[in-house]
């Protein structure tokens, strides 16, 4: 295994100045067979995703279901606290008088689907996350403005140090600098 | 966010000659020869700088005393109660929800161009929307103050706003629109926030890791939740942007027509009106992209954006005023032809006062500038002079403020009974809480500049020419 050669180092990162060249790199690493990798850019690009295979999202899912909750969760509570905890007789109107029981559901279940879309984005991100050793490397200050880096990471079975090394400096990078874990 | 990929239309073969000049003629959405660097440069040096322009200081300083009138006024107002302010029976109902309304009106326009304008494509609103949404948190932080304080004893309220398990066993009356209102509010507010904060996260990396004092390091760090950029991270992100926009659009049109249901679902002449959801939703835009303007015209000659906020902007977002003002001033029309129509004397009466009574004077400026001004906005000469366009919408939210007014006020004063009739006037300390609020929403504003950028770095950055790639392999 590369784990024992390579015990202190968490991958190799190699730099590019554009994204046609991180998207390249990226495609060519997985024909390459490397998996445990991941692409970082300043901007969005959605053949990243493509490059790396990434399996769909379930977060439309989620959101459905937490706007779900919000919707059932908004409607039972007025009904419970209009007909049961606290009935008030109108007029002798009706207690259970769900169409003006709408806009607040609606709202609770806007309210629900959108936290759950936040708390779930950044959930299955991993973020907040105070430490990575991308941060390591001292170029990598420049993927958040103009900076494309491509990380093969030493976890992957295919990893080693030299040949992985030969392998990212082939793709015409910037430059390819060892991560520190 | 703009994908890429997407190439901007200029780029595209034009159809016919027309067209084509008609596309020579639009400005672009960004100034020719921005790269990711030049971008992320500009809009992050306002914040990074050491050096303050003097007009901040300037202006911080007037919202600032603003916003010390509003403390004054509200321990005056918590000390003595709201006799302090002008309401009587019966217009119980007076500057408190008159601003309000305008407030809330205001906020809209960031969530439309978050969200709405995602949703179509429109590349202009990348430019506006940060800061449009930044004004939608603040407006909606002055708008909750005025419903809040009305109560007067804020502290005493909660438990008929809010749905929790209190200790006499009171459940809110959730069969009133005033209760559909918190939850629409609230939500609105949660909501704007959430949005607001997912889309300023990338933008806190940019600054981390440009910032050189080891404070403002620490402080975006922070913020930036360990941000790297990740393809994986981006991929869910952009989705969860996304979906934000999907769920705020409902929203959006639905706060302003919940605000319009606190008058509709009333018996009142001038408030019972089918008409009031869309025409409150488009004055709300209408009212918002004039604060848009008002905040722009200035932020951009200030601090020297008008590369990122063109002359495209500022046509569309007069655009935006036209279409909407003209959904306004068909608004006005219908109430008036509705009163006369449907033969209701009250409602004829209730029409008359407005034009003919005490306030008819408010009434027919906001006829002017609401109906009539607007009409301006049809001429090119007119949306390319941006120290016209600056003055006209300042006198659009006015107009917006007075329509408040003679909604609330002319129906209240006057209703079916002769002997509960009175007449309205607000005091000084009605007018101290309002100029407050402004100070609060300009105190917040000058400190957002400052502090946060004001544009979204890493969404300009996706409709530089730099971000259209070249097909490959």
């Amino acid at each position: 295994m590369s784990h024992e050669s390579t015990p202190t180092l968490y991958g190799l990162m190699a730099e590019f100045d554009t994204a046609e060249g991180l998207i390249h790199a990226t495609e060519q690493a997985r024909l390459a067979g490397y998996r445990a990798m991941d692409a970082y850019s300043p901007l969005p690009i959605e053949e990243l995703s493509e490059a790396l295979d990434l399996p769909k999202t379930r977060l439309p899912k989620a959101v459905f279901i937490g706007g779900l909750v919000g919707c059932l969760g908004g409607f039972l509570l007025e009904t419970w606290a209009s007909t049961i905890a606290y009935p008030m007789n109108i007029g002798g109107r009706p207690l259970f008088s769900w169409p003006q029981f709408i806009p607040v559901t609606f709202e609770t279940t806007v309210l629900g689907a959108a936290l759950t879309c936040f708390f779930g984005m950044w959930g299955s991100n991993k973020l907040p996350q105070p430490y990575h050793p991308v941060f390591n490397v001292p170029e990598f200050a420049r993927a958040s403005t103009d900076r494309f880096f491509l990380c093969i990471e030493a976890a992957d079975p295919r990893f080693d140090r030299e040949a992985t090394a030969r392998f990212l400096q082939d793709l015409h990078p910037l430059g390819v600098s060892e991560v520190a874990p | 966010m703009a994908d890429p990929m997407q190439h901007s239309h200029h780029a595209a073969p034009a159809g016919d000659g027309a067209l084509a000049a008609l596309r020579a003629r639009t400005p672009e959405v960004i100034a020719p020869g921005h790269t990711f660097e030049s971008v992320t440069d500009s809009i992050s040096h306002i914040v990074l700088t050491k050096r303050t322009p003097i007009g901040w200081f300037i202006g911080f300083a007037f919202a600032f005393l603003l916003l010390m009138l509003l403390n004054v006024t509200v321990a005056k107002l918590l000390m003595e109660g709201i006799g302090i302010w002008g309401n009587n029976v019966p217009v119980g109902w007076a500057f408190d929800i008159i601003n309000f309304v305008w407030w809330i009106g205001i906020g809209h326009a960031g969530t439309l161009i978050s969200a709405i304008l995602l949703l179509f494509r429109q590349q202009w609103r990348t430019s506006i929307n940060r800061f449009a949404e930044a004004m939608t948190l603040f407006a909606v932080a002055c708008a909750a103050m005025f419903p809040l304080l009305h109560t007067g004893r804020p502290w005493l309220a909660v438990y008929w706003l809010f749905p929790y398990p209190n200790s006499m066993g009171l459940w809110p009356q959730f069969r009133s629109p005033l209760i559909w209102d918190v939850f629409a509010v609230s939500t609105y507010g949660t909501v704007s926030a959430l949005f607001w904060f997912t889309g300023l996260v990338p933008d806190m990396a940019t600054l981390r890791d440009r910032a050189e004092s080891k404070v403002a390091k620490k402080i975006f760090g922070a913020a930036a939740l360990g941000w790297r950029g990740s393809a994986r991270h981006w991929h869910r992100y952009e989705m969860a942007y996304l979906l934000l926009a999907g769920i705020s659009t409902p929203l959006v049109l639905s706060v302003h027509s919940v605000v319009s249901f606190d008058f509709a679902v009333s018996v009142l002449p001038g408030w019972h009106a089918t008409i009031f959801p869309p025409y409150f939703v488009a004055g709300a835009i209408y009212s918002g992209f004039a604060m848009v303007m008002t905040l722009a015209i200035p932020l951009r000659s200030v601090y020297g954006l008008d590369g990122f906020i063109t002359m495209r902007h500022i046509h569309n977002m007069t655009k935006v005023m036209l279409v909407t003002g003209m959904i306004v001033a068909y608004g006005y029309f219908n109430e008036a032809f509705f009163s006369w129509y449907a033969g209701n004397e009250y409602e004829g009466y209730m029409m008359l006062n407005r034009m003919e009574g005490p306030y008819a004077v408010f009434y027919w400026s906001l006829i002017a500038i609401n109906a009539v001004m607007i009409q301006l906005f049809w001429f090119r000469s007119v949306r390319d002079n941006i120290a016209l366009l600056f003055v006209l919408s300042l006198l659009v939210n006015v107009g917006m403020w007075l329509e408040r007014f003679v909604i609330i006020v002319t129906s209240l004063h006057r209703d079916f009974l002769p002997s509960s009739w009175d007449i309205y006037m607000p005091t000084r300390w009605d007018f101290a809480m309002f100029a407050g609020t402004m100070g609060l929403f300009l105190s917040l504003f000058f400190l957002f500049i400052r502090f946060l950028p004001a544009i979204a770095i890493f969404e300009m950055r996706t409709i530089t020419p730099e971000a259209k790639l070249k097909h490959h392999g």
